[in-house]
């Protein structure tokens, strides 16, 4: 076991950094359909956000952004997004995931495709990074770091 | 890509590998093995593959690292039986 300390700078540049690098998580999850990047790098990316407060601060404060029994729910709720879409198009008449057969009313096939792809990407983003944290809080589990 | 520079990152790449390997401390390891996948990544990115090399930098540069932090905390050099 090695030696803890706590250091306020660290603590403040990561809640300096920490907002931002979620913010480009989101950007990476909507801008997923056309430019690279996609579900999966913005949920990690999120995770990482999140990560960075729980390693810099400890279980005191990684409390105020996203707590631990918060994240089981996050990932079901994220893999319920995915299926839902994929089933619903299906129970309309198209194949699984076929995203031009969403009941959206008011939309060309285009515009429901972009549509159906964004729901796709949050979904997955969300399961994501609440399953990289869900890793990380049930390895430090009974131990406290910073 | 300019192939000088190619050949500098792949110089960097096998020096970090080296370090990472042979290094006795295991926290200096895990940040060798951090800044492979930063370089890993660059000379992915440098051979077209956007999407493989955004992956790596966000997973093998982010959260491996804190993962393998994470595990060298909570072990021990010798064993305590």
């Amino acid at each position: 076991m090695r030696r803890q300390f706590h250091s306020p700078i660290v603590l403040l540049g990561a809640r300096l950094l920490s907002p931002y690098i979620m913010v480009f998580g989101w950007y990476v999850i909507i801008h997923g359909h056309y430019s690279p990047g996609g579900g999966f790098q913005g949920g990690a990316l999120l995770a990482a956000s999140v990560l960075l407060i729980r390693v810099a601060g400890g279980r005191r404060v990684a409390r105020l952004q996203i707590q631990e029994f918060a994240t089981t729910p996050l990932a079901v709720i994220g893999v319920v997004i995915y299926f839902a879409t994929g089933l619903v198009a299906m129970a309309m008449g198209g194949y699984f995931l076929d995203y031009s057969a969403l009941p959206i009313p008011g939309m060309e096939p285009e515009w429901l495709r972009y549509t159906g792809i964004l729901i796709i990407e949050v979904g997955i983003g969300l399961a994501v990074m609440a399953i990289l944290v869900m890793i990380y809080d049930n390895m430090v589990r009974g131990e406290d770091y910073a | 890509m300019i192939w000088e520079l190619e050949l500098i990152i792949y110089i960097f790449l096998a020096i970090s590998a080296v370090v990472a390997l042979e290094v006795k401390d295991l926290l200096v390891a895990v940040v060798m093995m951090t800044i492979f996948s930063f370089l890993m990544a660059l000379l992915f990115v440098a051979m077209g593959a956007i999407d493989v090399g955004f992956t790596e930098a966000v997973i093998g540069a982010g959260v491996t690292g804190i993962l393998f932090v994470v595990v060298v905390f909570q072990t021990s050099r010798k064993s305590n039986d």
